[in-house]
């Protein structure tokens, strides 16, 4: 049985670190209270945005557009959403999974990593690491999803890219957090349903094409805000129950070092005693 | 054609629903020129520039500073898809005349195209933003 120094000192070392888990809980609990403030605020706009998007899309069937097929460029584009920190449990693995463990080729794939850990982690596994905004994931602002837009959407311009893709984690609520890879450009619209208004004629002003050319920037500049904010929300969500479990293992083990030290005492004690009997009957 | 015929508008931004209300008539800026929509407005998708846009209601008119977005016409409503968009009261005088500044000086000293159509941009909605934002304090 290890000595009771020792104990005492392994018990007192998982208690410190039991207060910084119970402290970064605090923390990423009142972090993600904003983050999810924002998720909510930001929800409207994407839900017009994309309404509006699929039903100008649907109205226009023949319209002919850059942003709508894919060019020839076998390379994809893949905004990749982590975090700067860890310690959030499976957080930025799953992300990185969803490369690693997907159907496209490493050789094809530029990364455009918004957070440090998925951009390194990538890096070890040696996917091309195209440009990094890894800054933004502090406090992302639309400004900041308008600048990472513009650069894939250069590179798609120029041709030097087919596919958009963002991987991310979807906010479910607190618990749930699924990672996801949605495809951004050429805009993938769900056929099939087609509703009574779709069947309205719409006027685009100046014309069709050049009213797409800047609606679908847009639409794809909304649509990384709305995965920036939900990926911070996620961050958060996964690091306070990451937090959550650590600071309950290290309660357990608390527990099951403080019984370890009472008996390693109890047996000091029972020895000692032991001892001062045998002493006391080699006297008599 | 019966006056005070209402239609729904919502106004939407990135952080927040900026206005939704029915009202009788909108004023907004296009790339294309200024348009009124009355009730009843044909379907019509547009691009919104940097302008000030007008709700008319009973006879009240607010105002509000509209920077990028584009706007769509359904015929049951009406939704402006904003990137930014304020109030006069919200405006921040001091940064906008700062930022027209800084957008005159890109201008002059412009070494790109692209620099120059986005120090134009940033310099119209500087103007614009003054232009309110003077306005409230008269």
């Amino acid at each position: 049985m290890a000595s009771m120094r020792e104990i005492k000192r392994r018990k007192e070392s998982i208690q410190n670190t039991s207060q910084i888990t119970a402290a970064m809980k605090v923390v990423s609990t009142a972090k993600l209270q904003k983050a999810k403030g924002r998720v909510e605020a930001s929800k409207p706009y994407f839900h017009y945005m994309h309404d509006a998007v699929t039903s100008i899309l649907a109205k226009s069937d023949n319209v002919d557009h850059p942003y709508l097929q894919s060019n020839n460029s076998k390379k994809i584009a893949v905004i990749v959403v982590s975090s700067n920190r860890g310690l959030a449990g499976g957080y930025n693995n799953n992300v990185v999974k969803l490369l690693t463990q997907g159907d496209m080729e490493k050789e094809d794939v530029f990364v455009y990593a918004v957070g440090r850990k998925g951009r390194d982690s990538l890096k070890r596994n040696g996917y091309e690491i195209k440009a990094d905004f890894s800054e933004v994931m502090n406090e992302p602002l639309f400004s900041d999803a308008v600048d990472i837009g513009r650069a894939v959407l250069e590179a798609y311009a120029k041709g030097e890219i087919g596919k958009i893709y963002i991987a991310y984690t979807v906010f479910k609520n607190t618990i749930t957090q699924i990672p996801t890879l949605t495809q951004l450009l050429p805009v993938a619209v769900e056929v099939g349903e087609k509703k009574a208004d779709d069947l309205v004629l719409m006027n685009y002003e100046p014309n069709a094409e050049e009213a797409l050319d800047k609606i679908i920037p847009k639409y794809v500049n909304s649509m990384i805000y709305g995965a920036l904010c939900e990926a911070l929300a996620s961050e958060n969500g996964a690091r306070m129950q990451a937090m959550d479990s650590a600071s309950n293992n290290a309660e357990e083990m608390i527990a099951d070092l403080s019984l370890k030290y009472n008996r390693a005492r109890q047996a000091s004690i029972t020895q000692e005693l032991t001892e001062i009997v045998a002493g006391a009957s080699a006297i008599e | 054609m019966a006056d005070n015929k209402l239609f729904h508008i919502q106004v939407v931004s990135p952080d927040r629903v900026f206005y939704e209300d029915d009202i009788e008539m909108l004023e907004v800026c296009t790339t294309e020129g200024e348009i009124g929509v009355l009730a009843g407005h044909i379907p019509l998708t547009s691009i919104v520039a940097p302008g000030v846009v007008r709700f008319i209601q009973s006879g009240e008119t607010k105002e509000a500073a509209l920077h990028d977005g584009f706007i769509e016409i359904l015929p049951d409503k009406v939704v402006i898809l904003a990137e930014s968009c304020e109030w006069p009261d919200e405006i921040d005088i001091h940064r906008a005349r700062e930022a027209k500044t800084r957008a005159e000086r890109r201008l002059k000293g412009a070494d790109g195209e692209i620099n120059e159509a986005r120090a134009e941009l940033a310099l119209r909605k500087a103007l614009l933003r003054l232009q309110l934002g003077n306005k409230k304090v008269k």
